[in-house]
């Protein structure tokens, strides 16, 4: 058995003449937990469904287990899906409902009260096997869903946005239950979400959607510190944005100054764009900043402050601190040789993995 | 409070409209049912009924109801749910229901030219050489022309309550391994059982009333409840007699609702 799972080979979906994944290929390996990210109308509940068997590729393959899944309908496919609005059988009750799948497959009575009472024992609802889905609350169907997803054993398991429609305290909750679920069991994890921070949070990999294409994929720390292009800059956190040009190697200009950076591999005052993390500004005095930057607004975020400034080239700079200035003042920024991350405009994720091993070996 | 008051005046005609056109017409029922022929005070209308004669009546309603209604399900379900799943789902609908405006009589009176012995089946039966055939006049036209006129009745709540299932569930019944026949039987067809109840009511409680039917159609070999009834207050004009049938049938029909609406919970 090799270690992919999930083998998505140019694979296009369209509609009439919506383009709604364009040429997408990736692996999804065993016993990870994955998360596709994008906006919505990116594509990633495309994918999510390309998997299940729901809908079909317009072109290109799916494997499963590298084998080509294209005709084979969902029923018959090695994967459980848990649905961002569950999805729960009113006419069942709870035990009903997470043996729905057992029973499909004519497993004996016994084996089934065991692996029902195990999987709502693993998403501590042992005690509600005889409730009615109606009166059962958001989140407890939510555990439920995903009882009635890994009872049957499958592989996989897909989640699509499955915590979308919880509060913020029950969904950070649900997010550490659903990281040692998956832990746990070993099984792999494909979760779809729009929540960067969730994303961030749960998963081994992540991938970047947008307008039916991976824009990039890698460790959650991958993809935080060294986004490939403007919109994953954006989408994954808070960022400072400007444009600039590359000196030479490890010498970056911007904000009409030349500053020491860790980038490689560009060609002599190629223009690039320059990102800055706003946790990775320090404040200091205008004398001493490496920039200088007055200070436009200011929010409270409970864990530090959020301060809008500009500099004198009507960049903006957000800054997260826990310090706080006053409105209108005039503060410097210091930030170190690693805080500067560099952008080559319309790279595409090959070309950008190609130059980063080049100058790392 | 003036709007409320406004409200109750605004109900009167309604009111009004329910005790002289329904809550009467019940009361005189009843009273009648306890009239002899003659006009006297009796409970032997009543005793009559326990009669074999009208022991057969009141199963023939029941037996026909049943079949017309079963008939309707059969042919109706997968049309509801074959509705639900096209394209354009108006216009069936639309075709279903326009039949339904058209009166009662003429639609009656449209199968008696269709089934007829000069009418275009038995014109074909003649041409593939089965010979002509007596089509009316017996159980199978009132069965035919019964479900005909009832089966929109049917379909529209069944259609209703497959439209009301939320697609994820099938989706979910797919995903969990159930082919399409088995997510039939263990989702949508559950789900579709308060539709049915509802249909269940609306064909086979009229269905045992029917007169003119089993007059014009089956030729009177069918002779329900609502044969009597007519039979009793047009012909033979014991008029007591036809009010007892009457509130037999009015009980019966209140025990129909009361035991499908408890399945229906």
């Amino acid at each position: 058995m090799s270690n992919t799972i999930i083998r998505f080979e140019n694979v296009t979906k369209a509609y009439d003449d919506t383009v709604v994944l364009n040429n997408v290929n990736f692996e999804i390996e065993r016993g990870k937990f994955y998360t596709l990210l994008g906006p919505s109308g990116c594509g990633k509940t495309t994918i999510l469904r390309l998997i299940a068997g729901f809908i079909q590729p317009t072109s290109g393959k799916v494997f499963i287990d590298d084998k080509c899944v294209n005709t084979i309908p969902a029923h018959l496919r090695p994967v459980n899906t848990v649905f961002q609005d569950y999805a729960l059988f009113p006419h069942l009750n709870v035990f009903e409902n997470v043996a729905f799948g057992l029973r499909i497959q004519k497993v004996k009575e016994a084996e089934v009260k065991e692996r029902v009472a195990n999987a709502l024992k693993f998403v501590n609802l042992e005690e509600y096997q005889t409730r009615e889905i109606s009166e059962m609350s958001g989140g407890q169907r939510q555990r439920v869903a995903i009882a009635r997803a890994i009872v049957n054993r499958p592989q996989l398991v897909l989640l699509d946005e499955p915590l979308s429609a919880l509060d913020l305290k029950l969904r950070t909750e649900m997010q550490y239950e659903l990281r040692e679920l998956q832990q746990r069991l070993g099984i792999t994890f494909v979760f779809v979400t729009h929540d960067q921070e969730e994303a961030l949070a749960l998963s081994d990999e992540i991938f970047v959607l947008n307008k039916g294409i991976i824009q990039q994929s890698g460790t959650p720390t991958d993809i935080y510190d060294e986004p490939i292009n403007r919109f994953v800059a954006d989408f994954i956190g808070e960022s400072n944005i400007v444009d600039g040009f590359m000196l030479e190697d490890n010498l970056v200009s911007f904000a009409n100054r030349s500053f020491e950076c860790v980038d490689q591999g560009f060609n002599q005052n190629e223009p690039v764009e320059v990102i800055i993390r706003p946790e990775d500004l320090e404040i200091t005095t205008a004398e001493l900043g490496k920039i200088t930057v007055q200070v436009d607004s200011i929010l409270f975020r409970g864990v530090h402050y959020e301060m809008s400034c500009y500099d004198e080239f009507k960049n903006e700079w957000l800054v997260h601190s826990t310090k706080k200035v006053d409105v209108n003042s005039k503060i410097g920024l210091n930030f170190g040789p690693e805080a500067i991350h560099i952008m080559r405009l319309g790279e595409t994720e090959a070309e950008f993995d190609k130059r980063l091993e080049a100058y790392e070996e | 409070m003036k709007n409320n008051r406004f409200a109750r005046l605004a109900l009167i005609p309604y009111a009004l409209w329910i005790v002289i056109f329904v809550v009467a017409p019940l009361v005189l029922i009843a009273y009648n049912s306890f009239l002899d022929i003659e006009g006297h005070f009796t409970f032997a209308n009543y005793g009559k009924l326990l009669s074999p004669v009208y022991m057969k009546m009141m199963f023939n309603s029941f037996f026909y109801s049943l079949i017309v209604t079963a008939v309707s399900l059969l042919v109706g379900y997968p049309v509801a749910y074959f509705i639900s799943r096209t394209k354009h789902k108006g216009l069936w609908l639309i075709l279903l229901i326009l039949p339904s405006w058209i009166n009662l009589l003429l639609k009656t009176y449209a199968f008696l030219g269709i089934l007829g012995t000069a009418g275009p089946i038995n014109a074909f039966l003649e041409v593939i050489g089965v010979g002509g055939q007596q089509l009316l006049f017996n159980d199978f036209s009132f069965v035919l022309v019964s479900t005909y006129i009832f089966i929109p009745f049917m379909i529209l709540p069944v259609y209703n309550a497959i439209e009301k299932i939320n697609p994820s569930l099938i989706y979910a019944s797919r995903d969990l391994g159930a082919s399409n026949w088995k997510t039939f039987q263990r989702v949508i067809f559950p789900l579709t059982t308060d539709g049915i109840m509802s249909g269940f009511q609306l064909v086979f409680i009229p269905t045992l009333s029917l007169f003119m039917i089993t007059r014009l159609i089956a030729g009177n070999r069918v002779i329900t409840l609502g044969t009597a009834i007519e039979q009793h207050f047009l012909v033979t004009q014991d008029w007591g007699m036809g009010a007892a049938i009457a509130v037999v049938l009015i009980l019966v029909m209140a025990i129909v609702m009361f035991a499908t609406r408890k399945i229906i919970k």
